[in-house]
């Protein structure tokens, strides 16, 4: 392997991630000089022809965003509209709201520990490949992605693009009879999830770290999956302290009407995906921040279930910053939602109304929650009529693809260094590298909040 | 000496401007998709797989519609490699919700809204597979649903015809026994006018059709904007409904109900 010259490695169409993108890592004398993750997933203008739509139609329209998190566009979505509108959705109509995101958490997550990122620890190409050689592995996986969307199937009419949900709440909502058997569905899944966190935590995890700030919603009492403010964990860089460090670090938290003033969006040449940093910072949203920031709030089954896993102890405030490990948070969280809908569906009480009215206004409303890859922010503007004059969406993967990046450089700068790697290698390692982040690449196609940028 | 007929049939899946919502699809067929895996060889599915093998393909499954330059040439070539090509779901066979560019301008967009439009390499339209190549089937859903999915698939391989029938969501909601949402309550609905295959979810769920499956095989605007009308909706709101998911489809059907 020469360290002399130009080397370039490149993946012209990355597998196993949601979406289209390509990966170029460009070298010079052994020093990594670019790294760009890619996205050429072609826009698809949403935030543009959101514009003059009625207000009750964001949660439908922009569940087309994305195919893998609908109920993350719908629920955010939901939140910015009746923020505008004034309305604060409560008591068993929020814990339905609940349960439906901790059905698409159970089925994303499942779906990309199982079928998407298990098979790079394994050395396979794919799932299908993966159930030659580990068939009930991957049975389990099929069977706990199941009762995700078996939730999502009964609460929102399917699993892919719900029909159920609307502001305010939901067109319907189940009699107590009807969730029963969900219960004991969720009941076997909990033995699955269990098993899910202690096969992930047998795999071999390379060494690594990553100094960026970390970004997740919080809010009092619980893990926050649906709703909270927005919580920064400082970069350890800034402190001085080694990338790699499981510390606990200061936390700020801000609120969701500011998110834009603190995540500034940037165009870069090689991407439809905008580019977001947090106050100039490179952030991550995602799983490790979650954890890092609301680890302490996991139900104690799911604490027990990160001790067990090697992850250490949340309430201790041990974080995690090697995205290697971030399948094991994922297997944590999987087990916290299928628990966690367990316990909304066994004290469920059916509401008066399945949904509360929501009378358009004119104002400015945000909505963030916690989308299975990261944070998620709408804000729209509507008109006294409730037209939507202005709309913005800020999805996970423009705010980690920075931080991507970032882990790409330093990774395949450190296996140079020590004098390794082929270029198959060092492209493999990339893959794995970009996958660790669940990254959703149909999301990204994103406009510009062009008021920043005019010159 | 290869034996083709013997060796199992070749399954590719593509992917155009989309959410994924299509492809998930078949990886949400936990309880088939082990069974499939086993008698179709998955060639080409970068969203399930790193294995990528060289075409011919038996059968494509293509989601996503035709926004790009880059992406029409695309087409072709799958084109070229597939011996049977089916879309699946709106976006690749009406052009799907990217279609509401084709009522704008979409240089427009591109200039006030990007801060550098010259990165953004787009087309001004977002069109269909067919309207690029010869299509052997197109599935219909936003997303396509699972039964229908495994139906074509099984079909195809099979060499017959899939069982798709071609009547509106009204006829399932007869079967599903569900009671009228439009007769019962007033609700505006879609129903009469969109294609069957999801099983008439959302008057399940007490909702009005809000025609995610695009037009059926006989669509009688005429006759339902009136209804839409006295149920309430505007002409604004009545545009809207038509104009979301199979915009491009829908917008075809009314031009030819108001010649
Ligand atoms: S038709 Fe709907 S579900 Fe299918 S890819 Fe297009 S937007 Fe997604
Ligand atoms: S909008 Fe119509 S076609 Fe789509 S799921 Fe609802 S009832 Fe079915």
């Amino acid at each position: 392997m020469t360290h002399r010259g130009s080397r370039v490695l490149h993946v012209g169409s990355l597998s196993r991630v949601e979406g289209e993108g390509a990966l170029h890592v460009h070298m010079h004398e052994g020093r990594v000089t670019e790294t760009r993750l890619q996205i050429y997933e072609p826009p698809r203008f949403f935030e543009a022809f959101l514009r003059g739509r009625a207000y009750t139609e964001p949660p439908d329209i922009t569940a087309r965003v994305c195919g893998i998190c609908p109920v993350a566009y719908q629920m955010s979505a939901c939140r910015a509209v009746e923020n505008a509108c004034g309305v604060d959705v409560d008591g068993q109509l929020a814990e339905l709201r609940r349960l439906l995101y901790c059905g698409e958490w159970i089925e994303s997550q499942v779906l990309h520990i199982y079928l998407l990122h298990a098979p790079d620890f394994l050395g396979c190409d794919g799932a299908i490949d993966l159930a030659r050689a580990h068939r009930g592995h991957v049975e389990r996986g099929l069977r706990l992605k199941q009762t995700g969307n078996a939730i999502l199937e009964l609460l929102g009419g399917r699993a892919i693009h719900p029909v159920n949900v609307r502001l305010g709440g939901f067109h319907r909502v189940p009699a107590r009879a009807e969730l029963r058997p969900l219960g004991e569905r969720l009941r076997r899944a909990m033995d699955d999830a269990w098993a899910t966190v202690r096969w992930v935590a047998g795999f071999d995890f390379p060494d690594a770290g990553c100094d960026n700030v970390l970004l997740a919603l919080t809010e009092p009492g619980r893990y926050a999956i649906d709703a909270g403010v927005p919580a920064a964990m400082a970069a350890p860089s800034t402190h001085g302290l080694p990338a790699d460090t499981t510390r606990r670090l200061p936390i700020r938290t801000f609120p969701v009407s500011a998110f834009t003033k603190e995540v500034v969006e940037h165009q870069v040449p090689h991407s439809t995906a905008l580019q977001a940093t947090l106050r100039g910072e490179r952030h991550l949203t995602g799983s490790l921040a979650r954890y890092a920031i609301n680890g302490k709030l996991l139900s104690p089954t799911a604490v027990e279930a990160a001790k067990e896993a090697g992850l250490g102890d949340p309430l201790a405030g041990t974080v995690c910053r090697n995205p290697f490990r971030s399948i094991l948070v994922r297997a944590v969280e999987a087990l916290y939602a299928v628990e966690e809908a367990l316990r909304i569906v066994e004290a469920y009480e059916p509401p008066p109304r399945p949904h509360m009215e929501v009378t358009p206004r004119a104002g400015t409303g945000h909505g963030a929650t916690e989308a299975p890859r990261g944070l998620l922010y709408h804000r729209y503007v509507l008109d006294a009529e409730g037209t939507v004059t202005d709309a913005v969406l800020v999805p996970p993967t423009a705010q980690n693809q920075a931080a991507i990046e970032e882990d790409l450089r330093r990774l395949v700068q450190d296996e140079s260094d020590r004098g390794g790697g082929t270029d198959a290698e060092l492209t493999a390692l990339c893959e794995r590298a970009i996958r660790n982040h669940d990254p959703c690449i149909s999301c990204s196609t994103h406009f510009l909040d062009l008021t920043l940028h005019r010159s | 000496m290869d034996t083709p007929t013997l060796a199992a049939p070749t399954l590719a899946i593509w992917k155009l401007a989309s959410c994924d919502g299509c492809q998930l699809t078949l990886l949400d067929c936990e309880d088939e998709l082990l069974t499939l895996a086993g008698q179709v060889e998955i060639a080409h599915f970068l969203e399930a797989s790193s294995a990528v093998r060289p075409g011919p393909y038996d059968l494509s499954l293509v989601e996503g519609s035709v926004t790009t330059a880059a992406d029409a040439e695309r087409v072709r070539a799958i084109r070229a490699e597939s011996r049977r090509l089916v879309t699946i779901g709106a976006c690749a066979t009406a052009g799907g919700i990217q279609a509401l560019r084709n009522f704008a301008d979409v240089e427009e967009f591109r200039r006030t809204v990007y801060a550098r439009p010259d990165y953004i390499d787009t087309l001004s339209t977002s069109t269909p597979v067919s309207a690029h190549v010869d299509v052997d089937f197109e599935l219909r859903g936003c997303p396509i649903d699972r039964g229908q999915l495994l139906e074509v698939i099984t079909a195809f391989l099979t060499g017959r015809k899939p069982d798709i029938p071609n009547h509106s969501v009204c006829f399932a909601c007869k079967r599903r026994g569900t009671v009228c949402v439009t007769v019962a309550h007033g609700t505006p609905c879609l129903g009469p006018v969109t294609h069957a295959g999801c099983g008439a979810i959302c008057p399940a769920y007490g909702r009005g059709c809000y025609g995610c499956f695009g037009p059926s095989g006989s669509v009688n605007l005429t006759a339902l904007i009136p209804l839409l009308h006295r149920d309430g909706m505007d002409d604004r709101d009545v545009e809207r409904l038509l104009r979301t998911f199979n915009a491009a489809a829908f917008d075809r059907e009314a031009k030819e109900a108001t010649p």
